[in-house]
């Protein structure tokens, strides 16, 4: 009987399985303190206890540093959109549309999801490393001790600069997208005009795809700031403690913004 | 102001780090907790300043507020000294606006001068040596006036002339703010100048309790044992978590 536990205990199997458990409980582990540092960081927001230097400093690094990288990767891809789109496009005698079809694009889904990448990669795994740095140097213990609560002075201001300053990087970088597409569908297509693309942009873009997306980025801000937070605050152990929370933060922060992106095309597009 | 520890019991994955450890500090006192790494020392520090939760036992603590001073520093790198030792007047709730900008200018310049610092409130950590951070440290550790001061290996990682420096402060802060403290240590040095008392620990128990005259005398083989810092002994390094 023995010999038999001690087998299976060896299987691959049994590995496979033990790994799916362990990978299982640290998933809902991770979401666990996730959801309760949204619900610290709620308690704190609803009684105005915000720090504001750190909300300013944070709100300041979040769109002024992200906005080159961002605007780089957005304005990219709406070029590569409009390089493989416009020239079909014209040959099927749609040139009036190929605005309509970059700013519909664009404002439902390639501006945020790309400014939302562009911000995980810079500002999300600097939160995560900060704050990863900050608790395996003891500087997250010496804040408790100095009786300041970390969910006050790391967790809302962060938090709160990704609300309210993501939809600001959303709209510069979806709408510099807009412009460099109609450039290159001019240079890509011949008889496209700039009158032409202008005004087609428009056509079938209402107020309600403008608010669902600056909704859709604030939350998106707010996700990416809170996870990365949260996990660079769990980081245990030394410099690679660090690397794993920040590449943590990295993938949760990625796979939350594709499901909360889902959840809003179903809620308002479905 | 004293600090009365009972019956203090705190496991980690099911290893016992403290077993129904008992001690008293008086007001003023210096009490130094030493033992090999991993004995549980700075678990007790842990304990006292509401970082860790024992899973048994009692702690009683007069009202006044904890301060403690971290093994490396543990200053705020990406505030700089001003900030750092006006940190909890500037955030937490209860000084909050209390204080004006001059007021608090004043305050960490009188904090500074204590630790025998001056003219370096623009200056961030990185930019201080090891010794001055942990003055620094020592600094943003008094600016609220504290009752208990914990020291987490006040000197580890300095050099002798610093470390003296580090230990005639704490000898300073004693006399000057009458708070009750705890060294943790391993240090000759810091257990010889600067307790009152000390306890050992070992495998989550305490061995020896006595002054620094007791330890240096080596009646117990376990004092015996970290005093010539010999292998040979009753603690075995495996037993104790290095």
């Amino acid at each position: 009987m023995a010999n038999i536990t001690v087998y299976l205990k060896e299987s691959l199997t049994y590995q496979i399985a033990l790994t799916m458990v362990k990978q299982l409980r640290e998933f809902f582990e991770t979401f666990g303190n996730i959801s309760y540092r949204f619900l610290e960081v709620l308690k704190y927001l609803l009684t105005f206890q915000i720090s504001w230097k750190q909300l300013i400093e944070q709100s300041s690094r979040f769109a002024v540093d992200s906005l080159p990288i961002t605007l780089s990767i957005v304005s990219m891809t709406a070029i590569i959109l409009a390089m493989q789109v416009a020239p079909e496009m014209v040959k099927q005698g749609g040139k009036d549309y190929i605005g309509l079809l970059v700013s519909l694009t664009m404002v439902r889904e390639i501006g945020v999801i790309m400014s939302g990448f562009a911000i995980i990669s810079m500002i999300g795994s600097s939160q995560a490393s900060e704050l990863a740095t900050m608790r395996v140097t003891d500087q997250i213990d010496a804040m408790k001790v100095l009786k300041v609560s970390p969910f006050k002075y790391l967790f809302l201001p962060r938090v709160l600069a990704g609300f309210i300053m993501m939809p600001f990087v959303v709209i510069i970088s979806s709408s510099f997208g807009i412009l460099t597409a109609g450039l290159t569908a001019m240079m890509a297509a011949k008889d496209v005009t700039w009158l032409c693309y202008i005004t087609s942009v428009w056509q079938g873009l209402y107020i309600r795809d403008i608010n669902i997306m600056l909704l859709k980025a604030a939350c998106f801000g707010g996700c990416i700031s809170l996870i990365s937070s949260s996990c660079g605050y769990d980081a245990q152990g030394g410099a690679k403690g660090v690397g794993i929370a920040t590449t943590k933060a990295v993938v949760w922060s990625f796979v939350a913004i594709v499901v909360v992106d889902c959840i809003f095309a179903i809620a308002f597009y479905f | 102001m004293s600090i009365k520890v009972q019956n203090l019991t705190k496991e980690f994955d099911g290893r016992k780090v403290l077993d129904n450890i008992s001690f008293t500090v008086e007001k003023g006192e210096v009490l130094s907790i030493v033992g090999f790494s991993g004995s549980g020392k700075s678990t007790i520090l842990k304990i006292l300043s509401g970082l860790l939760e024992a899973d048994s036992g009692t702690i009683d603590i007069d009202a006044g507020d904890v301060a403690m001073v971290f093994q490396y520093s543990a200053l705020f790198d990406s505030l700089n000294v001003f900030d750092n030792i006006s940190f909890a007047l500037q955030e937490r709730k209860e000084f909050k606006g209390k204080y004006t900008k001059e007021e608090l200018k004043e305050i960490v310049r009188k904090s500074l001068n204590t630790v025998g610092l001056s003219g370096i409130e623009d200056k961030f950590p990185h930019e201080l040596s090891g010794g001055m951070q942990k003055r620094v440290s020592l600094a943003r550790a008094i600016v609220t006036k504290p009752q208990f001061i914990l020291y987490d290996e006040p000197t580890a990682g300095l050099d002798p002339v610093a470390s003296t420096v580090i230990e005639d402060y704490i000898l300073r802060l004693r006399d000057e703010t009458k708070a009750t403290s705890i060294v943790v240590t391993h240090q000759m040095s810091t257990i010889k100048r600067c307790s009152d008392k000390l306890i050992m620990l070992y495998d989550g128990h305490i061995v020896f309790r006595g002054t620094p005259q007791d330890l240096l005398r080596g009646d117990n083989p376990y004092t015996k044992q970290f005093v010539s810092a010999s292998i040979e002994g009753p603690m075995k390094i495996a037993a104790s978590g290095f």
